[in-house]
């Protein structure tokens, strides 16, 4: 593909809210992970819950969108100055001509789960008045809050595919930017806590009563969060600026909820998103490393496959845990930030890296002159996405 | 402008059961009679994935079988899987679940939760390793499923499966978002040039939403899938022609069919 500068990129998750404070985290090595129960949930474990997203109050015009998901959109939105970078770029494309994409897992389903509730404890048969399933729970909700919030009216897609949605929608953007479609584009995602991923990865027992420890010997699941993360897309002008090189999209073929254990559609993704690129100018990868047993074996065997064991990498989930649908886009950002400041995060949380994984995992954190950076995401459905971030040549 | 060839078409929806029988109908020379669907079983799935499969799922690969039909390789055709809803009778239980005591959810019903089920069943279905990607854009998912796919044909110069599918929404949700009618769309889209036999031209734009006429009509506004009638009556009729269809808040997709 041709690359696409990253004008503009903020995230919010457990660790913080917007990019500084991520930054900050990231080089200070200070988790957003804390043992607590999510609102009255019965499950003992680590989650990172983005504090105060109970207090945002949603624009007045856009009421209707209320609900958590949307609350963390918007909170990630104000900040970063990305409602006025999106202005302005609304200015010079015109607001028909930026499309929108955004990832998410479950969008807006606390809010069902809410509704659920009340209407079990009030012994109803039908759903409260107050419950607003296209606004709120609908999987395009997060996509059409994203574009009314912006003042947009380009083509607008919510990219669903599980855990790898937000780094697809840069393959997603990416088209439709090629196709003429539109000539620039907002991507993002969020995915928020809720009862439906507590007790469903709990229900597949993947879900580590420890704090998540990617890529260590005794590692025994993963920890959820919740996060959001936006970025604005442009076809390339000047050299030198922050730009999205390269994606790679692939399916395992395999399972539904367990990867292929020898990590061959992971690694071909992670070809397709280098493309002609010589891969000696990756310098870190950014792992997908949830931390369960499957998923950081058979991403270590797809790593060695193409790299060979030398390229450092880590999962930085041990600082925002698990965000699903939000994990594209917010180590999206993370790798931006590695490529900025010129440094390589450890792989926080692990103690005894497992003997069994062969490739350069980071126990330490790392300065460095970063050229690119490739980030995997991968999710159930066996799908997976790897995109390549790095400057215009 | 972007233009692909439509290589293939499957439907499956009450009264249109696949497009040999449908194309008839939806060219205007055969009536259209109304018929209650008949469960179906996916030919491609292995049988424990065929057990597991939800009803969204069956769906989508109901129209998908029928696209590829015999002779060709499903194994080489990237895919996109566009959905308003998923399954909504996967999501009711999960939150009835989650709203008692005690809490307990099925794994199986938590992994196909994920919008994505149906591609991941799909390309399990199909061995199918290609890219794939799956989207949500309320009652305009057709085509902005339809976008993604030509920009993946452009993309990859190579053949893409289009699904569009929504199954019907289970009470207490069926108030809220009033799905009764199940139904799927596929189109196995390839490279073309503009203007050549069988090829559609899609811009974005401005302009009134075409509808359809009678019985169609109230099929076209009952499933998201089915917003695609307009361009699979042009494809029926074998006619040049052009339809807009209603995209997100004010945007409109021209679609122009040479046959």
């Amino acid at each position: 593909m041709k690359p696409l500068v990253v004008s503009s990129f903020t995230v919010t998750s457990a660790v913080g809210r917007g990019r500084a404070a991520h930054l900050d985290a990231l080089l200070r090595e200070c988790t957003g992970l804390t043992e607590q129960r999510f609102e009255d949930s019965a499950l003992a474990c680590w989650i990172g819950k983005v504090d105060g997203v109970e207090s945002v109050v949603l624009p007045k015009e856009l009421a209707a969108f209320d609900c958590r998901n949307n609350r963390l959109a918007e909170i990630t939105l104000a900040q970063d100055g990305f409602i006025e970078t999106i202005a302005k770029a609304r200015a010079r494309y015109g607001a028909t001509r930026i499309g929108v994409f955004v990832g998410t897992s479950t969008s807006g389903v606390r809010q069902t789960e809410i509704a659920y509730r009340e209407r079990k404890t009030l012994r109803s048969e039908v759903l409260p008045e107050w419950f607003d399933y296209h606004a709120t729970q609908s999987t395009s909700s997060i996509a059409e809050f994203t574009r009314l919030r912006l003042e947009l009216d380009g083509i607008t897609s919510a990219v669903s595919a599980a855990c790898a949605s937000s780094a697809k929608v840069f393959a997603s953007a990416a088209r439709a930017i090629e196709a003429g479609f539109c000539d620039a584009a907002v991507v993002g995602g969020v995915d928020s806590l809720c009862l439906t991923t507590l007790y469903g990865f709990n229900a597949l027992q993947l879900v580590s009563t420890e704090i998540c420890r990617p890529a260590d010997a005794d590692r025994k699941g993963l920890s959820l969060g919740e996060a959001g993360g936006f970025a604005l897309l442009e076809r390339a002008s000047a050299s030198g600026a922050l730009a999205c090189l390269g994606v790679g999209e692939t399916s395992d073929a395999h399972h539904m909820s367990q990867p292929r254990p020898d990590g061959a559609g992971a690694a071909a993704a992670m070809r397709a998103a280098l493309g002609s690129f010589d891969r000696a100018r990756v310098s870190y990868i950014n792992l997908h490393g949830t931390a369960t047993p499957a998923n950081d074996s058979a991403e270590d065997a797809a790593v060695i496959s193409h790299f060979g064991t030398d390229v450092p990498c880590s999962s930085t989930k041990g600082w925002t845990g698990h965000t699903l649908g939000a994990a594209g886009i917010v180590e999206a950002g993370i790798s931006l930030l590695v490529i900025e400041n010129g440094f390589l995060p450890r792989s926080l949380n692990t103690r005894l890296r497992d003997p069994k994984l062969k490739a350069a995992v980071l126990l330490d954190a790392r300065r460095a002159s970063v050229d690119c950076v490739l980030s995997n995401s991968f999710g159930f459905g066996g799908t997976n996405c790897a995109v390549l971030f790095g400057r215009v040549p | 402008m972007t233009t692909c060839r439509v290589k293939s078409v499957g439907i499956a929806a009450p009264g249109l059961a696949g497009w040999a029988a449908s194309a008839p109908v939806l060219a205007g020379t055969v009536a259209y009679l109304p018929a209650a669907e008949t469960p179906y079983a996916p030919a491609l799935l292995p049988p424990n994935e065929r057990r597991r499969a939800t009803a969204a799922v069956r769906q989508a690969f109901r129209a998908a079988e029928d696209a590829i039909g015999p002779g060709s390789d499903p194994q080489a055709l990237a895919s996109v899987f566009a959905s308003s809803d998923g399954d909504m009778t996967v999501l009711h239980r999960i939150c009835e679940a989650l709203a008692g005591e005690p809490r307990v959810i099925s794994p199986t019903d938590f992994h196909n939760s994920v919008h994505n089920a149906a591609s991941g069943y799909w390309s399990i279905a199909a061995q199918c390793m290609r890219p794939t990607t799956t989207l949500a854009a309320f009652d305009a998912s057709f085509i902005v499923g339809m976008l993604e796919a030509a920009a993946l044909v452009r993309d990859l110069d190579a053949d893409v499966l289009l699904v569009a599918y929504d199954a019907v929404a289970p009470a207490p949700l069926r108030e809220k978002r009033p799905l009764t009618l199940a139904a799927s769309v596929a189109l196995v889209l390839g490279p073309a040039a503009a203007a050549s036999p069988g090829s559609v031209s899609i811009q974005i734009g401005a302009g009134d939403e075409t509808g359809c006429t009678g019985v169609l009509e109230a099929l076209r506004l009952g499933n998201p899938a089915l917003r695609a009638l307009p361009l699979l009556e042009l494809i029926a009729r074998g006619r040049a022609g052009e339809v807009t269809l209603r995209g997100t808040g004010e945007l409109r997709v021209r679609l122009r069919y040479s046959p």
